[in-house]
C-alpha cells in the first residue's frame, strides 16, 4: 500500500517542481511588472507546497516550520512589491 | 516514508489528495504560462492557492497523524495563512495593473 | 452580549493559533498562550479603532459551506478554461455590482471570499456610490453573477455584521 503513497509523493514533488519552473519562465519573460510579481507569488506558493510534500515523504515536522516561514515571508514580499507597483512606496507616512 | 507501514485507509486517500493537489498546482502554473492577457493570468494561480493547498494540507494532516498516532492538526495554520493572505496580494496586483493601464 | 462576542473572538483565535503552532495541549503552554492572547488583544485595541460586532455566528457555518462548494466548482471551471486555452482564449471582463452592505468588516470578508474563489478578483469599490467592480475570467451571464453574489454572499454577511 505504501508503494502507491510513495508514487503519489514523487508525482506531487515533480508537479510542484515543474510549476516552479513554469513560474520562473513567466518571471523572466513576463511583459509587465505585475506579471513578474504574480509569477513570484505562484513560485513561492508552489515551493511551500513542495516543502510540505517533502515533509510527508521524510515523516518529520521540520518541514512544517519551513513551509510556514516560506508562506509568511513570501506573502510579505509579494504584497510589498504589489503595493510598490500600486502607489510607488510601500510604507506610507 | 521510512519504515512505518501505514494502513490503506490512510495511504490511499492521502495518495489521491497528493496527486490531485499536484495536478492543480501544475494547472495553475500552466495557466500562468498559456493565458495571453494579464487579466486572465491573475486567475490561474488561485487554483494552487485554494484547492491545491487544501488537498496537500489534508494529506499532510492524515499522514502525520498516522505516524504520530495522535491527531496532528497544526497544518491548519498554514491553510488559514495561505487562504487569508493570497487574496490580499491578488487584489493589490489587480489594482496595480488597472492603475498602470489607465 | 453582542459586545462580549466581538471582544472575545480575537483572544480566542490567538490562543488557538498558539496551541496549533506549539502542537501541544499541555497546561503550561495553554496558560502562556492565554496570557499572550490577552496582552496582544489589549495592545491591538488601540490600533483597531473599529471593533467588529458580529452576531448570529451560526450563519457563518452555512456561508463557509457555500464558499467551499463554490471554490470546488469554480476550480473545475477554471481548470477547463486553462486546458482549452489553445483553442479559445477566455472572455475576460469587468462587471459592476451595486452593494447594499456598508460595514467594513463585512466588505473585507466579501473581498476575501470573492478573490479566493478562482475566476473572480475584487478590483475596486467606489466610496461614494458603493459600487463594486469585479473582474471575471469567463464572463457569460452578467445578471447571473450579480444575482449570485447578492443572494449567496452579501445577504448572509449583512445579517452577520449589520
Amino acid at each position: 500500500m505504501n508503494a502507491i503513497l510513495d508514487w503519489a509523493i514523487h508525482f506531487a514533488t515533480l508537479c510542484f517542481a515543474l510549476s516552479m519552473v513554469f513560474g520562473t519562465v513567466r518571471l523572466i519573460i513576463g511583459p509587465a511588472a505585475p506579471d513578474r510579481v504574480l509569477a513570484l507569488d505562484a513560485v513561492y506558493i508552489n515551493g511551500m507546497l513542495g516543502a510540505l510534500v517533502l515533509g510527508i515523504r521524510f515523516g518529520t515536522t521540520v518541514y512544517f516550520d519551513i513551509a510556514l516561514l516560506i508562506g509568511l515571508f513570501g506573502f510579505v514580499g509579494a504584497t510589498a512589491m504589489a503595493k510598490f507597483l500600486l502607489r510607488g512606496e510601500v510604507i506610507e507616512p | 516514508m521510512n519504515g512505518a507501514e501505514l494502513s490503506p485507509w490512510i495511504a490511499l486517500p492521502a495518495a489521491a489528495l497528493l496527486v490531485l493537489g499536484g495536478l492543480l498546482g501544475l494547472l495553475g502554473a500552466l495557466g500562468l504560462l498559456r493565458l495571453s492577457d494579464f487579466y486572465a493570468r491573475i486567475h490561474a494561480p488561485t487554483l494552487a492557492n485554494t484547492l491545491g493547498a487544501g488537498c496537500v494540507l489534508i494529506a499532510s494532516i492524515l499522514v502525520s497523524s498516522a505516524i504520530a498516532e495522535r491527531p496532528v492538526v497544526h497544518e491548519v495554520l498554514i491553510t488559514l495563512c495561505v487562504i487569508l493572505s493570497s487574496p490580499v496580494t491578488a487584489m493589490l496586483l489587480m489594482r496595480a495593473a488597472v492603475y498602470r493601464d489607465r | 452580549m453582542r459586545r462580549l462576542t466581538g471582544r472575545i473572538l480575537l483572544p480566542l483565535a490567538l490562543l488557538v493559533a498558539w496551541v496549533l503552532l506549539n502542537d501541544t495541549l499541555s497546561f503550561g503552554q495553554v496558560l502562556l498562550g492565554a496570557l499572550f492572547a490577552m496582552l496582544i488583544s489589549l495592545a491591538i485595541r488601540r490600533l483597531r479603532p473599529l471593533a467588529a460586532q458580529p452576531r448570529r455566528l451560526h450563519l457563518l457555518f452555512g456561508l463557509i459551506w457555500h464558499v467551499l462548494m463554490d471554490v470546488i466548482r469554480s476550480n473545475i471551471a477554471v481548470a477547463g478554461v486553462i486546458l482549452g486555452a489553445t483553442k479559445r482564449q477566455p472572455n475576460v471582463g469587468f462587471i459592476r455590482i451595486p452593494l447594499d452592505m456598508r460595514d467594513p468588516h463585512g466588505l473585507a470578508m466579501l473581498a476575501v471570499i470573492l478573490t479566493a474563489t478562482p475566476g473572480t478578483v475584487w478590483t475596486d469599490l467606489s466610496p461614494d456610490t458603493n459600487e463594486l467592480t469585479l473582474h471575471v475570467l469567463d464572463l457569460k451571464d452578467e445578471a447571473g453573477w450579480v444575482r449570485l453574489i447578492k443572494d449567496r454572499y452579501e445577504r448572509p454577511l449583512m445579517e452577520i455584521f449589520e
